[in-house]
């Protein structure tokens, strides 16, 4: 199973509690996590990333492996420690506003 | 009719506040969607318990949330607002060609007369509707299309569609108010759109009665009374007796002509209040003191309503989307503040007593008169 940690904003929008786990086919990848996420949450569909153009929300970032994901990297394999579930995939908000 | 429901919507989420008929004892229910933006909630005219509300954030976007219950349960909706066809530009604040990007839905407009159909309007400006309770959104597209829309330019807040109102005698007409581009209205349900800007004027504008460019702040009408319409501009409050084809100025005797809200009493169409606000930086109350203008004459001649209001140290702004007015027999009026107070006069502006004053800044409000 694949974990995700999600902002707590929206773990209250998708009523969970703590990390998602997902069933994922390969290829696991940033983008058939999200794929996955969607379908199993669909009121997140737009706030993690556009729902037209597929882009991340310029505010939030992909963490994995503590290595930063957010750009480009929506079809690079996922490493082995986040597809067996030992490592998390972390969606991440900045640190902003008031 | 028993009661009062306020819908108050902060920069960090929603709250309702109830009352019975008396609106001396109130009930504060909330946050709900803590730490969101709510820019507005509305209820719908024929089914009360059904509300809907713009959730918004600029990490996570905007949700659409609604409510069949009065607002103790809600469930995310559609929030897909895809511009029709051709997205086309507006001018930048540096006057270069900008595409219309979607940023959040400022105001939500339920049906008078279907729950399930609401309408939204949205920055950048464009109007959606919904006929499925919020599920699905289509985009009105001939008023972003109009041939004046590559003109059209934001104001200081965005470019967005702040003002939806709905006629109750003819369900074909609509009229929207943009900043900063001005007033529209459509007369075969949304089709078609065209300006109604004659007789403003506005000094920032090269062309100072120029067909758009105006920063409309809000429309209000008594729906008994379609054809007349009450507005409050970036700077003058306007008045129109044929449905917008034409404008006239009556501020009066007002201190300062800018502001933000215009409501109608609701049961004399002819008494209209607003709020002051010192311009164009401070946008704060004049000398400090929190006032409410009412006309009963339909604008130019206004009294200044303080009882129960700050008189002094006050440096609060009250935003286009919230001021309402409740239909009890005994019309109470209501605002709400960026200081995070919401005020209540259950005798039609006579006295005024504080709901709640330690909110976050609001937004916007509206209410509800249950039955």
């Amino acid at each position: 199973m694949i974990r995700v940690i999600l902002p707590a904003h929206l773990r209250t929008l998708a009523r969970v509690d703590g990390e998602v786990s997902l069933a994922v086919s390969a290829p696991v990848t940033i983008r058939t996590v999200l794929d996955a996420l969607e379908a199993r949450h669909p009121m997140l569909l737009g706030t993690i990333r556009d729902a037209v153009t597929g882009e991340r929300r310029p505010f939030l970032r992909f963490f994995v492996c503590s290595e930063d994901w957010s750009h480009g990297a929506e079809d690079r394999p996922l490493p082995l420690p986040v597809c067996t579930g030992s490592e998390p995939l972390i969606v991440l908000g900045a640190i902003a506003g008031g | 009719m028993s009661g009062v429901r306020v819908l108050v919507g902060t920069k960090k989420g929603a709250f309702l506040l109830t009352a019975d008929a008396n609106r001396q004892a109130w009930t504060v229910d909330g946050p709900h969607f803590g730490g969101w933006e709510i820019y507005h909630l509305a209820g719908s005219p024929v089914d009360p318990n059904r509300l809907y509300a713009s959730q918004s954030s600029g990490w996570f976007g905007q949700i659409i949330q609604r409510s069949g219950d009065g607002g103790r349960t809600w469930e995310p909706m559609g929030n897909q607002f895809v511009y029709e066809g051709e997205t086309g530009t507006h001018q930048w604040y540096d006057g270069t060609p900008h595409p219309w990007e979607f940023k959040r839905v400022w105001h939500l407009e339920p049906s008078l007369h279907d729950p399930d159909t609401v309408y939204a309007g949205v920055e950048d400006a464009a109007i959606f509707r919904s006929t499925d309770g919020a599920k699905t959104w289509t985009e009105l597209p001939g008023l972003r299309q109009h041939s004046t829309g590559s003109r059209w330019q934001p104001g200081a807040g965005g470019m967005c569609l702040h003002t939806i109102v709905l006629d109750a005698v003819d369900p074909q007409r609509i009229f929207v108010a943009i900043s900063a581009a001005g007033a529209f209205r459509t007369d075969d349900g949304g089709e078609t759109w065209r300006p109604i800007n004659r007789g403003l004027r506005s000094e920032f504008l090269p062309e100072q009665e120029a067909e758009v460019g105006h920063c409309v702040h809000r429309i209000a009408m008594h729906p008994s009374r379609p054809n007349v319409l009450f507005m409050q501009k970036h700077w003058d409050v306007m008045r129109s007796d044929d449905a917008g084809d034409s404008w006239r100025e009556v501020s009066g005797n007002l201190p300062v002509d800018f502001g933000f809200p215009i409501a109608v009493h609701a049961h004399e169409p002819d008494t209209i209040y607003v709020v002051p606000i010192k311009s164009d930086s401070e946008h704060f109350p004049p000398e400090g003191k929190l006032r409410v203008y009412r006309s009963r004459t339909g604008g130019m001649e206004w009294e200044a309503l303080t009882k129960g209001l700050p008189q002094s140290d006050c440096y609060v702004n009250v935003l286009r989307d919230a001021m309402a007015v409740d239909r009890l027999d005994e019309c109470g009026i209501y605002f709400g503040t960026s200081g995070g107070q919401v005020y209540v006069s259950p005798n039609g502006g006579d006295d005024w007593q504080c709901i709640v004053h330690d909110l976050p800044p609001v937004l916007s409000v509206e209410v509800q008169t249950l039955p």
